[in-house]
């Protein structure tokens, strides 16, 4: 294998370890901010795919799609975190699995109900439907780039909202200690409503953004899940940089694996979670 | 309630019902044989083969009903369990079906997995079991019985007839793709006996574990290698984002890409543009133009208001081989062996086309080469005519 083809490869690894570091970014906020193991994460990134799907196909326009998408999913997570999730911050994980554990199947149903249980394409936006040749042979779609492109953008305003702003430092002093945030006269239920509803509309960003590539099926949810739950325990709980990283590293080590140890291409990512976790148990990074 | 049952008068009462009855129940057995025909439908009703197992049932019942309601004079009456495609839940589904419901045909199902577990049981209880979907080649092969038929294909037919396809196109080289597991392992494998014995050569088999859909790093290497050609064994989901995305990256202009039937069935509208063109071989199309089909098709577009596919005539092909076997016998099913000869001897005028059964029990039937054009999968000749399946390790 040429050295060309090595760096096509890094870049298939790297477009594939944005995509997953834009899903997992929500999972990690909830989970690491709020205590909630929040299993129903795949179903939030199903419903943002069809979402785009049926959207886009009324109103013939991916970007509209979008738009109504990421409304209505920070509608949804409001509505979740009021009615459910809000009343789980103080009980045992093992609670908070059986009632994501339930949505999963709720959202499944529903979506069986409202759609269908056929595969959907999803054309990708005519703008960015051409690709740029890199071999005589092989040539890299556009979309694809600018997908990581999205993904890039979303890391960087995610650090800034975090980091630099007045709700950031809220959503920081919460994650370390929510009664002494509270007992400072701080709304701290108003920033886990408002963070709830960041990680299910991040989570739906991500089926939409991925739905031209992947289509949508039923149980595209349960897919990424665990793969999520992996970036997640390997970037540090709660650390969105160490998300990007896990999410990366995750993406290079998985594609390197198919390519020169396809026998063990399933369980190569698996492998290098556990070392990374023997060597750091906490994770790449600590909270926040 | 224990001291009431010990009076006199109830005791007598209760003594002269139970002996009533018992004497009732030779009559009452006899009168089932002549009685209806139970068939029980073990096939997916939620879940990704929803679709599938609806259409089954569907062709089934058409066939049924075009005959006047009876098979052979007597009336069938149908059971139904949602298998869910769950393996682990197989053998007590069937077992329900048998042992509860008493049925006299199992038919199931899609799911591989299911459908071997289907197959245990029906040895061991000696039931009638119609395959109409699943394509695991040990179902006719090792696991083939007297009382087990099907009338679907072998993973290994499509792949095979393709392979032979591909060598007579003169192409030398070509690289496999397909998920990690029995289904396309042997569709994979049929594909490279066929290509290898007329000359070509499989220079690489790539697979990814299912139901992973991840495919760039391979359509990577595939650019890399540059083959004559790819065959691939995907469906549903997959299918749909393999053959999206390897228009995607250009590769579609340069490599052909062949594949098994599955891969352009029930997913056309989701590939779009990307599926133009593509090659496949199975034993169905769109455009067959004979007259089975098309009555067939027009009958099913009537009845259910839905357009017929390969699952649909399978659920039909189902029912005639039973509707055979129940004419041949008068619709004594006690006469057990020569219902399963005339069973495993017809001739059915199929709407994919002529089909009888080999030893094994497998469809012997053409498979089509066929053409994505215009959003459909039409014939453009025949890949190999009467395939039948090897059946290795039958012994029957």
């Amino acid at each position: 294998m040429d050295v060309y083809t090595l760096l096509i490869q890094l870049l298939n690894g790297v477009q594939y370890g944005l995509l997953l570091f834009l899903v997992a970014s929500g999972l990690t906020l909830i989970f690491g901010i709020m205590g909630v193991i929040n299993l129903a994460h795949g179903s939030f990134y199903m419903v943002g795919a069809y979402m785009a799907f049926a959207f886009s196909s009324a109103t013939g326009s991916l970007v509209a799609g979008v738009v109504m998408g990421l409304g209505l999913s920070v509608a949804l997570g409001v509505a979740l975190e009021w009615g459910l999730f809000g009343r789980l911050y103080q009980r045992d994980h093992l609670d908070q699995v059986l009632l994501t554990y339930g949505l999963i199947l709720v959202f499944e149903e529903m979506r069986s109900i409202l759609v269908d249980n056929d595969v959907h394409g999803v054309p990708v936006p005519p703008l960015l439907a051409w690709s740029i040749p890199l071999t005589p042979t092989l040539s890299y779609p556009a979309y694809r780039l600018f997908m990581s492109a999205v993904c890039l953008a979303v890391a960087v305003l995610l650090w800034l909202l975090i980091q630099r702003t007045r709700l950031g430092m809220m959503i920081r002093a919460g994650a370390s200690n929510r009664e002494m945030v509270q007992s400072l006269g701080l709304n701290i239920k108003l920033v886990y409503r408002l963070v709830f509803a960041l990680g299910v509309a991040l989570a739906a960003l991500a089926g939409m953004v991925a739905a031209p590539v992947s289509s949508v099926y039923p149980g595209m949810g349960t897919h990424v899940l665990i793969i999520c739950f992996v970036v997640v325990v390997m970037g540090g709980i709660g650390s969105v940089r160490g998300a990007l990283f896990a999410a990366l590293l995750i993406g290079v080590v998985d594609t390197f694996g198919r390519v020169f140890l396809p026998q063990a291409a399933g369980v190569m990512v698996y492998l290098v979670m556990a070392a990374v976790l023997l060597w750091r148990p906490e994770g790449l990074f600590r909270s926040i | 309630m224990m001291r009431s049952s010990r009076h006199p008068l109830r005791l007598a009462v209760g003594a002269l019902t139970l002996f009533a009855s018992l004497a009732l129940l030779p009559a009452g057995s006899a009168q089932a044989q002549q009685g209806k025909v139970k068939v029980g439908f073990m096939l997916p009703y939620t879940g990704t083969y929803a679709a599938l197992g609806v259409a089954i049932t569907n062709g089934f019942k058409l066939y049924v009903a075009e005959a006047g309601g009876r098979l052979a004079g007597r009336e069938v009456e149908y059971f139904t369990v949602d298998d869910e495609s769950d393996p682990a839940k197989a053998p007590d589904n069937a077992s329900k079906l048998i042992k509860r419901d008493q049925v006299d045909v199992l038919v199931g199902t899609v799911h591989s997995g299911v459908a071997l577990a289907m197959a245990k049981v029906a040895r061991d209880t000696n039931t009638l079991l119609i395959i109409p979907n699943a394509g695991a080649g040990d179902l006719t092969g090792p696991l083939c019985a007297p009382n087990i038929f099907r009338t679907s294909f072998t993973n290994w037919q499509p792949g095979y007839a393709m392979g032979k396809v591909a060598a007579e196109q003169k192409r030398k080289t070509a690289v496999t793709f397909t998920w990690k597991y029995a289904a396309g392992q042997e569709s994979v494998d049929g594909f490279k006996e066929g290509f290898e014995a007329g000359g070509g050569k499989v220079i690489k088999e790539l697979s990814l574990p299912f139901p992973q859909v991840e495919f760039q790093s391979y359509l990577t290497e595939i650019a890399s290698l540059k083959p004559d050609l790819v065959y691939v064994f995907f469906a549903g989901g997959g299918a749909v984002k393999f053959v999206k995305d390897y228009a995607a990256a250009g590769l579609k202009a340069s490599i052909p890409l062949y594949g098994a039937g599955f891969l352009t069935d029930g997913t056309l509208k989701a590939q779009g543009e990307a599926a133009e063109g593509l090659l496949t071989t199975l034993h169905y199309a769109d455009n067959l133009d004979n007259p089975k089909d098309r009555a067939f098709r027009a009958a099913y577009q009537k009845a259910y208001g839905a357009e017929a596919d390969v699952y649909a005539v399978q659920g039909y092909d189902a029912a005639q081989i039973l509707a055979a076997g129940l004419a041949a016998v008068k619709g004594d099913l006690g006469k057990r062996k020569e219902l399963i000869a005339a069973m495993a001897a017809a001739k059915i005028d199929s709407p994919r086309g002529p089909m009888t059964l080999s030893k094994a029990h497998n469809p012997v039937n053409d498979i089509y080469l066929r053409k994505v054009e215009g959003g459909q999968n039409k014939v453009i000749g025949i890949a190999v005519p009467a395939l039948a399946d090897p059946a290795r390790g039958c012994k029957m």
